[in-house]
């Protein structure tokens, strides 16, 4: 079977990249595979669980089922560029002291997914995240402790009045 | 100063922090240099003959290395299965069921390997199939195993033997006179039942990787049960034990979906073709036919006293293992030990059969067995207690075991409160208050036979600095074993959780442990590492009472330094000591066994694990939909070495099982899996969340654990479901099918109207 392939150049966690992809080529493959960002993870591949959930131009999309072409000229931000520095993100830090990590394979999906919550409503009671999250599964936990660990996350930032 | 201990306190999980930021390596994420990616061509049909298999186009396209058939296992004996060998690597002659493996690829990139299986041609003559549970064990049924049984390596099931027809394996006990018992009770209520296949939804599919190299082979894989898979891929390839390494990166959710072997053999087969390393990662349609729960159908009689007393329980069960055996008859035995349930019969009488069908095979997830009988056995004792005009709690406390008593002839005693703990949850879901209209409340109480093999050794490497390094063999998949075990060794080294390390498991260098599964290793795997650690505090204690020319019994440990009065000498200084230069090491070992008799699985369990759960579930007429508004579990777990990951398990499992009891079913038709993608298979999200949860953490230092401590995690699953059957049965519903989906309820109530 012929090969084509594609020059694309985006932003990855804030840093240009400048790739030849092959048109079918998912973003999920493209930042696991060709940038070694192993974080988001392929589960269920047809955008119903999120665990390959990155953000592109901010918002949370599947990206199992978005072609690496279609990043192209945008911004995709990954679990990996949350941390700044080595320090955690409130998120992340509210995930580890409410024990809202189990197995790990969702919480990255998870972690960005509330992000976006965080972003347009930055102290949510536990309905809005259970309204917000719905899409992100996992088989781990009994939600709980995700819930309390988004909710707190949000208090956290207010209290710093860090606006990230 | 008092020394600060981490056992019993929510300690951090040692591994959340790496999770969090996208850090943690599962086996997906490794890359092995030289890496090929493998993809499986499945069958499409449940039951036929391989007339012809020609994958020499795949094998011509660029960047193709190897395309593995049959045809290519002559060398070797190719049947695996942990209790019975009745399974091959790929496909020979023969498929049944559809998603089998017949042909698999190794090529340079995944989309290659995806172009490659569409280039393989297979010529397929049908076969008669055996689907159903009904149609497997009809006479003149085709069958789908003859011939001798070959028992496998771990079965632990006595004399296995080839059993008719389609039977795959029986499990039988009866005790007491159960025509006397049934002839003279007062009361008796019967009833069939059905439950559902069920996939067990690990977030991260069967990864394998697998390399073979001058040291024999290398498999990386996403196991729980490390040990086994080396022992059969040992078996396999004819290799010694020493050459097969097995190497379990983080676990991204198991549930028993990663029990015994499974996607191993033919990855080490591909990259024996291939002469290159492979990765095989399936995807979740994959996942759904590499395993799944055992459906079941199930007969039950249960009798009682006019006057509230139990007597008798029959049962006979059938349980559907699919094509090959995988765990069915261990599966089978458990379903039969939990199917009287933990009460006080005069008689009781079990018969379980494992089935074959031309299905994907059956084998572990959560609490099977309990998960499978124990609502049943529930539904009859409240329909009992009804017909006594008891409370089903008041029943229940008349009727219950109590610790110390018998459970099963020769086995270990009740081990826990159940009256305790089901008078926690009822208290939990409002029992005795006021309901309104279409709101019912149920209880559920059962066992489990949990720990498997008491068999798990551990080693504890104290550095010269005083750190030290955990080797057990436990798979971390979620759980919390790592945190769980560094609090243990931290307490009894005397260190810092922060100077412990456990590791991942290495067959290569890990000492041995039976597997991860049957909420065995807190209890087990925890203890060899707590002896182990207890074996590197006696050496200390000896160098040091040998320096000082003191009695060991003088001497004691803490703060990382051993203590005669107000002397001390740290680790650092006594390693240092003995060793006579800044380095060396000491090392631990621990192990557990059977302690008595032979250890057989007959004798056990090493604990029994109570599956206690309450439900206030309110039902919308209209629609038949059931919403929880309050579950309550108990984790009856000894000692909470860390009471949020008790929590933490504690709640996935009652979610998984609100999942079992309202909507999850893989669905069957002429044996092709219907629903087979996450879009048609739903799994609990945060929609389906209880109103009110509340996981009840009960410490009686009565297991055989670290501390008294014992398994939990399981027990909830096979709760949960009872609960909220027994909930709708409050509201006059009877169900007798699982799950209950809002179509199925709403046809029983306007049925029982």
């Amino acid at each position: 079977m012929s090969r084509s392939s594609m020059r694309i150049v985006l932003t990855v966690n804030g840093r240009p990249v400048e790739a030849d992809i092959e048109p079918r080529e998912v973003l999920l493959d493209f930042v696991r595979d060709r940038l070694g960002l192993t974080g988001a993870k392929r589960s269920c591949d047809m955008q119903v669980c999120g665990a390959c959930t990155v953000l592109l131009d901010g918002l949370p999309i599947s990206a199992c089922c978005t072609l690496a072409y279609e990043a192209r000229g945008r911004e995709v931000l990954t679990i990996e560029g949350l941390t700044s520095d080595g320090r955690l993100h409130p998120l992340q830090e509210a995930f580890v002291d409410h024990a809202a990590v189990q197995c790990g394979f969702c919480t990255p999906g998870m972690i960005l997914t509330a992000l976006v919550l965080l972003r347009e409503t930055p102290t949510p009671d536990a309905g809005h995240v259970k309204a917000h999250m719905n899409g992100t599964l996992c088989r781990c936990t009994g939600y709980w402790k995700i819930i309390d660990a988004v909710v707190d996350a949000g208090r956290r930032l207010r209290a710093s009045g860090a606006d990230r | 100063m008092k020394p600060e201990r981490v056992v019993g306190t929510p300690m951090r999980r040692v591994d959340a922090e790496e999770k969090a930021v996208g850090a943690a390596r599962f086996t997906g994420d490794l890359v092995v240099s030289g890496m090929l990616h493998g993809r499986v061509l499945r069958s499409p049909l449940p039951s036929a003959r391989i007339a012809r298999i020609d994958g020499s186009a795949a094998e011509r396209l660029a960047g193709v290395r190897a395309v593995l058939t049959g045809r290519d296992l002559v060398d070797m004996d190719p049947y695996y299965g942990h209790a019975i060998k009745d399974r091959p690597v790929i496909a020979i002659d023969r498929v049944r069921f559809a998603g089998a493996p017949v042909a698999a690829v190794a090529a340079d990139d995944p989309a290659t390997a995806d172009d490659a299986l569409a280039a393989i041609r297979v010529e397929y003559e049908d076969l008669p199939a055996a689907a159903t549970l009904d149609a497997a064990l009809s006479s003149g049924a085709p069958r789908l195993h003859e011939g001798p049984l070959r028992p496998g390596l771990f079965h632990g099931l006595g004399e296995l033997r080839r059993e008719d027809g389609n039977i795959c394996y029986h499990y039988h006990f009866s005790r007491g006179d159960l025509d006397t018992a049934f002839a003279g009770a007062d009361l008796t209520v019967e009833g069939e039942y059905t439950f559902p296949a069920v996939y067990q939804y690990a977030m991260e599919p069967h990864t394998v990787i697998a390399q073979w190299g001058a040291d024999g082979l290398t498999v990386w894989a996403c196991c729980q049960h490390p040990y086994l898979v080396r022992a059969e891929l040992a078996d396999l390839f004819r290799l010694p034990l020493s050459s097969v390494r097995v190497i379990v990166p983080y676990i991204g959710g198991g549930f028993g979906s990663k029990s015994y072997t499974k996607m191993e053999p033919l990855t080490a087969a591909l990259a024996r073709k291939a002469g290159r390393p492979v990765r095989i990662a399936n995807r979740v349609d994959e996942a759904m036919v590499t395993t799944r729960r055992h459906n079941m159908k199930c007969w039950m009689r249960t009798a009682a006293t006019r006057a509230g007393e139990v007597v008798a329980r029959q049962c006979r069960i059938w349980l559907d293992t699919g094509a090959y055996a995988d765990n069915g008859p261990r599966v089978a035995a458990t379903a039969g030990d939990a199917a009287p349930g933990p009460y006080r019969w005069k008689a009781a009488g079990v018969d379980a059969w494992a089935v074959y069908t031309n299905t994907p095979p059956a084998g572990s997830y959560r609490a099977f067995g309990a998960a499978h009988l124990c609502w049943i056995g529930e539904s009859q004792i409240d329909a009992l207690a009804r017909k006594t005009g008891l409370d089903p709690l008041e029943f229940r406390r008349r009727n219950l075991l109590r610790p110390g008593e018998e459970v099963r002839p020769g086995g270990k005693p009740l081990d826990a409160d159940l009256i305790g703990d089901v008078t926690k949850v009822a208290a939990a879901v409002g029992w005795g208050e006021h309901k309104p209209p279409m709101v019912g409340r149920g209880l559920s109480v059962g066992l489990l036979a949990a720990g498997a093999n008491p068999v798990s050794t551990a080693a504890i490497r104290l550095q010269a600095d005083g750190s030290a390094v955990v080797l057990v063999g436990t798979s971390e998949m979620g759980q919390g074993s790592r945190t769980v075990f560094t609090q243990i060794a931290a307490d009894e080294l005397a260190v810092p959780p922060a100077r412990i390390r456990v590791m991942g498991t290495d067959t290569q260098f890990t000492p041995y442990d039976r597997s991860t599964g049957a909420s065995r290793s807190t209890t087990i795997a925890g203890k060899a590492v707590q002896r182990a650690a207890a074996d590197v505090r006696d050496q200390l204690l000896e160098i040091a009472a040998g320096a000082w020319g003191l009695p060991v019994g003088s001497l004691d440990v803490r703060a990382g330094a051993v203590w005669h009065e107000t002397e001390s000498l740290s680790y650092q200084d006594l390693i240092k000591r003995h060793f006579g230069m800044v380095g060396g090491e000491l090392i631990g070992h621990g192990e557990v066994r059977p302690e008595r008799g032979t250890g057989s699985y007959a004798e056990g369990p090493v604990f029994w694990e109570v599956c206690v759960g309450g439900a206030e579930v309110e039902v919308d007429p209209e629609t038949g939909r059931v919403h929880v508004r309050r579950l309550a579990s108990v984790a009856d777990v000894g000692k909470a070495i860390n009471p949020v990951l008790v929590e933490a398990q504690d709640e996935g499992a009652c979610l998984q099982g609100v999942g079992n009891a309202l909507f999850e079913e893989m669905r069957f038709e002429d044996g092709q899996l219907i629903n087979g993608t996450l879009l048609d298979y739903r799994i609990p999200s945060m929609a389906d969340l209880p109103d009110e949860f509340r996981s009840i953490i009960v410490e009686n230092a009565d297991g055989p654990g670290p501390y008294g401590a014992k398994g939990i995690g399981e027990g909830a699953q096979a709760g949960v479901p009872g609960a909220i059957v027994n909930a709708l049965g409050d509201l006059g519903i009877d169900a007798r099918e699982l799950p209950l989906t809002p179509e199925r309820l709403w046809r029983l109530m306007r049925g029982s109207r």
